[in-house]
């Protein structure tokens, strides 16, 4: 039964999506306030049948309900229960339910929070919202219904995929969905900027908050799945250059120029038309993203689905989308007038300079991905893209973004000191030099690390020589830099903490470099020398689980003969799939880590094992951590504050910063 | 600087850019690509040893040899044409007999592979896509149960 109602909830879902996509912009045609004001409830109630639906079928897992097919192909009555919930978008037809519910969420805020915005816009961005929701509802109805009954109940479930069984499941998922679906809300506002012609600064400032949000959820979900990789796959990478992990970083990349642009947008009122283009390309790149994974095309971990009928569906929607918003920016952006104007040393010249890269990026990226499929459609030749492709042509792009950075920030708007700026960098530049003189002298190793390292260090100095310039100055005391420190704009802070979370990253990343790896068989009381430690193996023991048998190799992880941690990897054998998988053993130790996985025991009872010490590894995610960190201080800035422009209007306006 | 030069400025740049991007583009395509052949194919291309290329198939019933050292020998076979591959480190948990497999790594001489790495599925449905499509070029496509179907 409530199957039966949660499978009711996403058609009506879809009849509101319907209404929501066409009487608002009948309205703002019309001029009609009445049917405008139409696509805020409507919004919120689409939402929430969508919510229902959702929870049906995670009541449909919770109880193992067999007569679902979905729930036969996924899930199994032994499974822990926090993965019977992930289980649920742990496969197609779920993940697709996630997708339009978080899609209308968005929908269902933007109605809630955007009572300051102008109706018309208010209403069409709404409308243009509901199109995508109708069209990826239509998809999951006709070709992915999570909600198919079966007339021959099994008693028992076929399990979820045991690679799947993960805590990372529960996780990354639905922050790569809010980041990836979220920016259909910056899509949808620029389409309705251009339907009503309406591109200004205030635009923009709308945009902003919504632009941040999925930025920062995208860059967490980019993350925890680079984290959840390097854990479950027992290789110790964290980035393969996979094209399911392409489709994810060209919306980051597109996004984050996004970001920036939209800044300049607000502030100075220029860059309309290509602010517009990119809200269009990050969505897009955002459905080509959803294309390759979900079609099928590609084969990963990710493709669930290998029906054709689901591939030419969504290809079908990705081509009305993108190219229904470049006809509509085609024919509408010209008429948007000249914004301000500005020297090309200035915050806006950088700014420029930032787009011109990160998309030429995301360019390289996007070549790198789709050629492969593109040459095996024409020629039937099979070419793989791998690593060193990227690594050859994302690296030099992103070298040049990073070093000009902190030179960006230190620019004024309209016409900067270039000059100025680099000298109050000598410090940054100092202490970049400083670091891989130290390195090299201490560690030697790979010039490229040492070199990144360098980079990584001024770039996390140079974040702070912005923030540094305006609370500290000579005579100013510590109190009075405090109160400054407190008094500066969030999203100064922002700025500072973001920029220098790449730093830290690279810092991560560079420091790959000094690791060290062994191959080796392992039998109970031998002693490894690896990097600074010592490992020594004990009993090798059988270790059952709730649906799996393990085998457990613990090892204790010395110090100069001190116990300093310990680690288990195990290898696991799931009965119900009859499938073997790989526990890593990870003890992290300061900011590194000792990384153990094992692959098969030999007959004589030993095993083989690949054993790491990865120095400093951790930089890597903590450093997007700190990303998102400063996009959350960003949001937090009370200028970007959503409902904002309302409050502002308020007699007692805000002091001018 | 006028409007106009303002607009100089920044095509040229984006000129600059761009060309620098598709000079690496270009520079990285020539080497840094690795072609898909089945053993059939490879047979018929006749290409000079040291090339790199990704061959796959299945794995031989009965040809998986391990030596010393984690070194392990296979012959992958399309059931028409044989090739074999020598291999140090770990094959992948799903390494069997009989299933798919794809290996990357340089031509050593005819029918002669040494593989840098070692690809086998995700779960036992899972089949890299490219050993489906040979399996089926070479009509030696399975439909039955444990069929290598390319789902999940």
């Amino acid at each position: 039964m409530i199957t039966e109602i949660g499978h009711y909830a996403l058609v009506l879902a879809l009849a509101l999506a319907m209404v929501q996509s066409t009487a608002p912009l009948w309205g703002v045609w019309r001029g009609d306030v009445a049917l405008m004001a139409t696509a805020r409830p409507v919004a919120v109630a689409q939402f929430l049948l969508i919510a229902v639906s959702f929870a049906a079928l995670t009541h449909a897992y919770l109880i193992s309900d067999f007569s679902l097919l979905n729930v036969v192909e996924n899930s199994h009555s032994a499974k822990p229960l926090i993965y019977k919930i992930s289980g649920v978008w742990g496969n197609h037809e779920g993940s697709m339910l996630l997708w339009v519910l978080i899609l209308a969420l968005f929908g269902a805020l933007v109605a809630l929070g955007s009572r300051a915005m102008p109706v018309d816009l208010a209403a069409a961005t709404l409308a243009v919202q509901a199109w995508v929701g109708a069209a990826f509802l239509f998809f999951i109805l006709l070709t992915s219904n999570p909600f198919l009954r079966l007339a021959q109940p099994p008693i028992e479930g076929r399990d979820l995929n045991p690679i799947l069984q993960d805590l990372g499941l529960a996780i990354h998922p639905p922050l790569l969905y809010l980041g990836y679906v979220g920016f259909s809300i910056t899509f949808s506002f620029a389409a309705a900027a251009l339907i009503c012609g309406r591109i200004d600064a205030s635009w923009a400032r709308f945009v902003r908050p919504w632009t941040l949000l999925a930025w920062i959820f995208l860059t967490l979900g980019i993350a925890m799945g680079s984290y959840w990789a390097y854990y479950t796959l027992g290789w110790g990478g964290f980035w393969f250059w996979d094209p399911v992990e392409n489709a994810s970083l060209m919306p980051w990349l597109a996004g984050t120029a996004l970001l920036h642009t939209a800044a300049v947008m607000e502030k100075r009122d220029a860059l309309k038309i290509w602010t517009i283009f990119l809200a269009i390309l990050a969505f897009s790149l955002s459905l080509l993203g959803t294309f390759l994974v979900r079609s099928g095309v590609l084969t990963s971990v990710h493709a669930f689905a290998n029906d054709p009928a689901r591939g030419v569906f969504i290809l079908a929607i990705l081509v009305f989308f993108i190219g229904g918003s470049l006809a509509l920016f085609a024919w509408r952006a010209s008429r948007l007038r000249q914004g301000g104007i500005f020297a090309p040393v200035s915050r806006e010249g950088a700014l420029v300079l930032n787009n011109l890269l990160l998309t030429t990026c995301c360019a390289t990226v996007f070549v790198g991905t789709l050629y492969p499929l593109a040459l095996e459609s024409v020629t039937g030749e099979k070419i793989s893209v791998g690593a060193p492709f990227f690594n050859l042509t994302f690296g030099p792009l992103f070298v040049p973004i990073m070093l000009v950075m902190p030179l960006g920030q230190m620019l004024a708007w309209k016409r900067g000191d270039l000059l100025g700026a680099a000298q109050r960098l000598m410090v940054a530049l100092a202490v970049g030099f400083a670091v891989a003189l130290l390195f090299g002298a201490l560690r030697g190793g790979p010039v490229l690390s040492i070199v990144g390292v360098a980079i990584a260090a001024y770039l996390v100095v140079g974040s702070f020589v912005e923030v540094y310039g305006r609370i500290a100055a000579r005579g100013v005391t510590l109190g009075v830099a405090i109160s400054r420190a407190m008094g500066l704009p969030r999203s100064a802070w922002g700025t500072a903490f973001a920029h220098a979370g790449i730093g830290v990253t690279l810092f991560g990343l560079a420091a790959t470099g000094w690791g060290v790896e062994l191959v080796q068989t392992i039998k109970p009381g031998d002693q490894i020398a690896l990097g600074p430690y010592q490992l020594v193996v004990g009993d090798i023991v059988k270790r059952p689980g709730s649906n799996f048998d393990a085998t457990v190799a613990p090892m204790e992880v010395r110090s100069g003969g001190v116990v300093v941690a310990t680690v288990n990897p195990a290898k696991r054998f799931y009965p119900a799939r009859q499938m073997p998988t790989t526990e890593a053993g990870i003890a992290t130790l300061g900011l590194g880590q000792v990384y153990v996985s094992l692959s098969q025991q030999n007959p004589d009872g030993s095993l083989d094992a690949n054993l790491y010490w990865k120095p400093w590894v951790t930089l890597i995610w903590i450093g997007t951590l700190l990303m998102a960190l400063g996009g959350g201080l960003s949001l937090s800035d009370r200028r970007l504050r959503i409902g904002v422009a309302r409050r502002a209007r308020a007699p007692a306006a805000q002091p001018a910063e | 600087m006028t409007r106009k030069g303002r607009r100089l400025t920044l095509i040229a740049s984006m000129l600059a850019v761009l060309g620098v991007a598709a000079g690496l583009v270009l520079f990285a395509m020539r080497d840094s690509i690795v072609f898909f052949y089945g053993p059939s194919e490879l047979a018929e291309k006749a290409l000079s040893p040291g090339t790199r290329l990704r061959i796959g198939g299945l794995v031989k019933d009965g040809s998986v040899v391990r030596g010393e050292n984690k070194s392990i020998s296979f012959v992958i076979t399309d059931s028409n044409k044989e090739v074999r591959v020598a291999y140090v480190g770990q094959v992948p948990d799903l390494f069997r007999e009989g299933q798919g497999v794809v290996a990357e790594g340089v031509l050593v001489g005819p029918g002669q592979f040494r593989a840098d790495s070692v690809l086998a599925k995700h779960d036992e449905k899972y089949m890299p896509r490219e050993v489906a499509d040979a399996l089926k070029k070479q009509g030696v496509w399975n439909d039955g149960a444990p069929a290598p179907a390319a789902s999940k």
